[in-house]
């Protein structure tokens, strides 16, 4: 579904990706974990273009999205994302802030969107918020709404960086359920984060990144369990 | 006894005076239409600054935001040739004075025009540009980043994210900003009778030279002014009061 070839990524004379070969399948759960600077964000937001690669090849089923010619736009209605802030739009109801994107870029009419968006809501939970605005939500509300408002599009990917870093830690838990049954669903997903305990349960395949490249890669039961890398063992048992 | 014969002394005085400066020859009427044309040059100029300003800003901020990683081609080399006819508009306006600005369009671009109404609007309207570019350009980076990342990771095109998420944010930040800058352009307008328009200013101070009377018309100028000001202010907080709702509803 996604394939990164020699990805590399400088911000002026800092390179933080030092090339990047990856395959995501279908359906496939990836989690990156990482120290922090490792350049993990900047990997996830390359995958939609959010950042520009310096070199290398992106290709998302089929398409080389690195190609200029390429319809940015028309990829990124089908790659969710979601950002450790949250980013819900302060000046719109929470129905609202689910229904712009898939109206606007005339993905859906605005009766199916409302449908889907009131779907979505009511196995979130969050039904009676529809009509609420952002600031009245508590964090762990906010980002599920973040989360509906990303599959509001009918994604074919979700990324996920740091879901559940900006959040109270009593609300870990009801963003992490909804990820977890998102992936019960099937949907492909690249998450960032530092929850080990859900990049174990939940993950198919576990990257280490440190210093611009994937140290270690391998099953959470690998990479938990008898990870080889001197830099791995020593990132786990500071974190864990 | 003294004193009130002096107070109806002077109330009399001041009975002729303003009958001399407003009542006699319907000189009043000279005021109304002086704040017809104030207000009008007012309008007009504040909506062409409003016009000037967002697409100044959004070029600007646009530039700046992709200059970094925008593909070289034609298109970058335009919106870079833009932004540098921004920087100079904004650069010269806000670099010369207001009734030079005037003097020039009026005596200089415009000289085979003499309509100076039409000559007023279009020289307040431009300078006021370049100060509401700055304004809304302020106004558009004080929006969290994330914003923008939002809109367009959902697939929305930068214009798009630019008019649904960033302006409706955009104009709540402004508002009290924009607000004084056109209470500002408002009296800035008084200069308009450089260029022979009649405005309010102009019409008080041709009172003046008939009557040889300044202090009635010229007071009452002032007055006028005052009156507008205030009502636009209160305007402006009610609007202000409204727009903030939404933040803590
Ligand atoms: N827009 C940018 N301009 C310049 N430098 C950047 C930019 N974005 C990221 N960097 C730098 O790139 C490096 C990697 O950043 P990145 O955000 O990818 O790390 P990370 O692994 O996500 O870290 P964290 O766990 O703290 O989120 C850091 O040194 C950071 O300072
Ligand atoms: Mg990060």
């Amino acid at each position: 579904m996604i394939t990164v070839k020699n990805l590399h990524k400088q911000f002026g004379n800092l390179e933080v990706l030092k090339g990047i070969d990856q395959h995501i399948s279908p359906g496939e759960k990836v989690v990156i974990i990482g120290p922090s600077g490792s350049g993990k964000s900047t990997f996830l937001r390359c995958l939609n273009l959010l950042e520009t690669p310096t070199s290398g090849q992106i290709f998302f089923e089929g398409t080389d999205i690195t190609d200029p010619k390429c319809d940015i736009n028309a990829i990124r209605r089908r790659m969710g994302m979601v950002f450790q802030q949250f980013n819900l739009f302060p000046h719109l109801t929470v129905m609202q802030n689910l229904t712009l994107a898939p109206v606007t870029t005339g993905v859906m009419d605005k009766e199916s969107a409302a449908r889907k968006a009131g779907q979505l809501l009511a196995r979130v939970g969050l039904s009676d918020k529809a009509g609420a605005y952002p600031a009245q939500l508590s964090g762990g509300q906010k980002q599920r709404i973040a989360i509906v408002r990303a599959l509001t599009m009918n994604p074919d990917v979700m990324l996920f960086d740091e879901p559940t870093s900006a959040l109270d830690p009593e609300m870990v838990g009801e963003v992490l359920d909804v990820m977890k049954q998102l992936a019960k669903d099937g949907m492909t997903m690249v998450v960032v984060t530092h929850e080990m305990g859900f990049a174990r349960e939940v993950g198919d395949r576990v990257l280490f990144m440190d210093e611009g490249i994937v140290m270690e890669e391998g099953t959470p039961q690998q990479i938990f369990g008898n990870p080889q890398n001197p830099r791995t063992q020593d990132f786990l048992r500071k974190v864990l | 006894m003294t004193i009130l014969d002096g107070l109806s002394a002077w109330l009399s005085d001041l009975k002729a005076e303003f009958i001399l400066n407003f009542i006699d020859k319907n000189r009043w009427e000279m005021l109304v239409e002086g704040l017809q044309t104030t207000l009008l040059i007012a309008l007009f100029a504040c909506l062409l600054g409003i016009a000037i300003g967002v697409l100044v800003a959004v070029v600007r901020t646009t530039w700046e935001s992709t200059r970094l990683t925008m593909r070289r081609g034609p298109g970058r080399l335009a919106l870079s040739l833009l932004n540098r006819v921004c920087l100079l508009y904004t650069t010269v306006i806000r670099g010369t004075p207001v009734v030079v600005q005037l003097l020039i369009m009026y005596y200089i671009i415009f000289a085979s025009s003499n309509n100076g109404l039409m000559v007023a609007s279009l020289a307040f309207g431009i300078n006021s540009g370049a100060y509401v570019s700055e304004i809304i350009r302020s106004g558009i980076l004080s929006v969290d980043k994330g914003q923008m990342e939002a809109g367009r990771s959902l697939g929305m095109t930068y214009l798009q994210t630019m008019w649904k998420i960033i302006a409706p944010q955009v104009l709540k930040n402004v508002l009290p900003t924009l607000a004084n800058e056109f209470i500002a352009l408002l009296k800035e307008t008084s200069v308009a009778g450089y260029v022979a328009v009649a405005d309010l200013t102009f019409a008080g101070n041709r009172i003046r030279g008939v009557t040889y009377s300044p202090f009635m018309p010229l007071i009452a100028v002032a007055l006028i002014y005052l009156a507008v000001v205030m009502f636009f202010t209160w305007l402006v907080g009610k609007l202000e009061r409204r727009l903030r709702q939404g933040d803590n509803r």
